[in-house]
């Protein structure tokens, strides 16, 4: 009965990406377009004058609340590789301990005359809080924000899929360890089911399992062996210790018998399956080191189309602004 | 300004479940009490009169859960703010739940309360005292003195008693002395530092949830410790369907009571990150909804009440998990009602008793009802008249509702505390 159901906040009146928070209410044809994007931009790393003049002219803020190096480093790299100046801020060592709210933060970031913010946060629905209270120009680009959703990631992981399968209509898809509390896996089976897979799994156990979970269309397994039968991706998560409240498992050794990915298992896999973890890994907890070092794996692979997507992703927010129009 | 000592309500539609009157019929009212129902006694020359044409006139509401925020947290409300809302909202009794600052554990606190509450003179308070000291869930707090200081009722407010053992004594202290306690069900384990409903929503936006086992299991615990101690058991603010039927079949004299905003709400509206969604115990799902309206209709829960918190702006203004609870509710706890009636779950009749009759009854006192010789605490209200809740039209200091620009059918327009006009819209249109 009440007006909740606003339209989706990511997508201007032409439906072009305005912020980028989640996969949620995303079409396949605007993911694809990310990935196409993404692709144009693959060539700028390999080139000796790594640069676009994209956004040039342009004050593109990394707000990282949470610790991140991996992709607070990767979304530096795109920022500056489409010529914009970047401003990176780790939050929660400065205002928030000096019992500064988070839309005083904002605001003033705001009188500083930034375009873009990308945002981490440790509150699940923080990165869509700064989007509906940003000036209206301002893009925001959810970095990951407690267990709700990381969508670049995703969108970094449907990147290599497509790389090295082509196709996703055909594909079967295994995710294994803790969905729970893993923003990652939120995004990754939003994606995977936008761009049409035929499949998703999600393996591990009820500890690390979000209830209902059914209606976002996965399969669930419990056992790793039956999971990851003839799949064509594997994707690892990380096992986030930090957020292992206790009596989720009983020990990282039980987990790794159970769920740990090594060679000899993934031999259920199909043969050209590809193995993936949005990293970091933990050797030895996740999967053993002959997988992650070994042909299969294309861990490194993810890192570096992390910059093209995320340049994908801040050109498309920013498209709508104009080339150097001033606010 | 002096008051008239007598009044006749005429020509209004009389509803008052208590006594199994529906029908129009005028109220006479002498030195603030019922003097006469129907035709007035001979040779009674009131002073005033109210033309009732057109209106419900019913009992004043008892809200059995309003946080007035005072003492300690004035800068969210006050006493004067959330009575004149009360006020207008036709509540003419509200308990406070002892979580202020300083708590309700002491005399002290409670009669300062009532104190402030009769200055304003706008509604009549009731404080719930603490069952524990400070509310720390270990030590009992001094029942017999907080109830000779006017507090009908004891609770932990939120926070739950966690020791079981300790939850024993202080049922079997309440009872000895004929203490009701309220309590709130919540296992604080399985809460878990959550903030929305375990269901699909959650999963969806990632939010840390809060299971419906965690009110089953305090149910299932309080439920036994009720009989075992003979304790006359209160459950404030049900949420799931589980917990309707565990206490339908209990078969032990204990009430319950439901947050009006969980008759209407569930966990799909948290879509958005709606934090003036964000309530404890969380907005749960679509059949959890049904049931609870079922056990409204059922008589099963005997009270609907606001779970009235209201908070200032900032308090709102963060990610959804960083937000504090709650729902500015007095002010829609009488057209949440009403929809109800729209909505075909109850008659009116029955609706009315739920926010008159039922509170008043669970708290064992003769209020929310137009017996002749009773407090003259009545509504009247226009059945029907189109309203939109706005920030201007509130009077609470909390605009915390995620009702605001709801339209509602049903609106207030006088309030009678024991015989005194405490709202009347005619006089509030040019505000």
């Amino acid at each position: 009965m009440i007006n909740s159901h606003r339209s989706n906040i990511q997508l201007d009146e032409q439906g072009r990406l305005r912020h980028f928070l989640t996969i949620d209410g995303l079409s396949r044809e605007l993911l694809t377009e990310i990935l196409d994007t993404a692709e144009s931009f693959a060539g700028v790393s390999e080139r000796t004058v790594k640069k676009v003049p994209l956004l040039r002219g342009k004050i593109i803020t990394n707000l990282f609340f949470e610790t991140s190096t991996r992709t607070r480093t990767t979304f530096e790299l795109a920022a500056k590789r489409l010529s914009a100046d970047v401003l990176s801020l780790n939050i929660s060592a400065s205002s928030t301990s000096k019992g500064e709210t988070l839309l005083d933060t904002l605001r003033n970031l705001e009188a500083m005359h930034c375009d873009m913010f990308v945002v981490r946060h440790g509150d699940s629905g923080a990165a869509h809080f700064i989007a509906q209270h940003a000036a209206p120009h301002i893009s925001v680009i959810n970095a990951g924000d407690g267990r709700h959703a990381h969508p670049t990631q995703a969108m970094l992981d449907m990147f290599t899929i497509r790389r090295h399968k082509g196709d996703f209509t055909q594909l079967k898809v295994a995710i294994v360890g803790d969905i729970q509390h893993s923003r990652v896996a939120r995004s990754q089976i939003l994606a995977l089911n936008t761009l049409g897979v035929k499949e998703v799994r999600i393996i591990g156990p009820n500890t690390l399992m979000p209830d209902h979970t059914e209606a976002m269309g996965v399969k669930i397994f419990h056992s790793l062996d039956e999971g990851i039968q003839d799949v064509d991706v594997v994707i690892m998560l990380r096992l986030q210790r930090e957020r292992m409240s206790g009596a989720l498992l009983p020990s990282e050794h039980e987990y790794f018998q159970l769920y740990g990915l090594t060679d000899k298992r993934l031999e259920a896999a199909k043969p050209d399956a590809i193995v993936m973890h949005p990293g970091p890994i933990n050797r030895g907890v996740e999967m053993d080191s002959q997988v992650a070092d070994g042909p299969r794996s294309v861990i490194l692979q993810q890192v570096s189309y992390g910059i093209a997507v995320r340049m994908a992703v801040m050109a498309m927010a920013m498209q709508r602004q104009g080339q150097g129009d001033a606010q | 300004m002096s008051h008239p000592k007598t009044i006749s309500i005429l020509n209004g539609h009389l509803i008052d479940p208590a006594n199994q009157i529906d029908e129009p019929k005028d109220l006479h009212i002498a030195d603030g009490k019922v003097l006469a129902v129907g035709s007035a006694p001979k040779d009674f020359n009131p002073e005033q009169t109210i033309d009732a044409n057109g209106l419900i006139i019913c009992p004043g509401l008892v809200d059995l859960s309003a946080r007035l925020r005072e003492p300690g947290q004035e800068h969210k409300a006050t006493i004067a703010s959330e009575t004149a809302a009360a006020a207008k909202s036709g509540i003419t009794t509200l308990c406070c739940p002892p979580d202020t600052d300083p708590i309700i554990d002491t005399p002290a606190v409670a009669e300062m309360i009532k104190h402030k509450a009769e200055q304003s003179g706008l509604c009549r308070v009731l404080p719930i005292g603490a069952l524990t000291k400070d509310l720390d869930g270990e030590h009992l707090s001094e029942m017999v003195a907080l109830k000779m200081a006017g507090c009908i009722v004891l609770s932990n407010a939120l926070t739950p008693i966690n020791n079981t053992l300790i939850e024993r004594r202080v049922l079997e202290y309440a009872a000895t002395f004929d203490i009701t306690a309220f309590l709130r069900p919540e296992d604080p384990y399985l809460n878990n530092g959550g903030c929305a409903h375990e269901g699909p929503a959650a999963a969806r936006l990632g939010l840390p949830g809060i299971p419906a086992a965690a009110e089953t299991v305090a149910i299932a615990r309080d439920l036994a410790l009720a009989e075992q101690t003979g304790c006359r058991i209160h459950f404030c603010g049900l949420s799931c369907s589980t917990a309707v039927s565990k206490i339908r079949q209990s078969g032990l004299p204990v009430t319950a009571d439901v947050a009006a905003h969980q008759l209407f709400l569930t966990e799909d509206d948290l879509v958005g990150f709606n934090s003036n969604c964000h309530v404890i115990p969380p907005l749960r799902s679509h059949s959890d909804r049904e049931a609870l309206r079922q056990g409204i209709a059922d008589g099963t829960i005997s009270a609907i009440c606001s779970s009235h918190q209201p908070h200032e702006v900032d308090a709102k203004e963060a990610p959804f998990p960083s937000t504090a609870p709650g729902i500015s509710g007095l002010e829609t706890l009488l057209p949440l009602t009403l929809k109800l009636v729209d909505e075909g779950v109850l008659s009116l009749s029955d609706a009315i008793s739920r926010i008159t009759s039922g509170p008043a009854d669970i708290l064992k006192l003769p209020l929310g009802r137009l017996t002749v010789g009773a407090d003259a605490d009545i509504c009247l209200f226009d059945p029907k008249q189109q309203w939109q809740l706005t920030t201007d039209e509130m009077l609470s200091n909390g605009h915390n509702t995620p009702f605001l620009d709801c339209e509602f059918t049903g609106q207030v327009t006088h309030t009678l505390l024991g015989g005194k006009m405490t709202y009347c819209r005619a006089t509030d249109t040019n505000r």
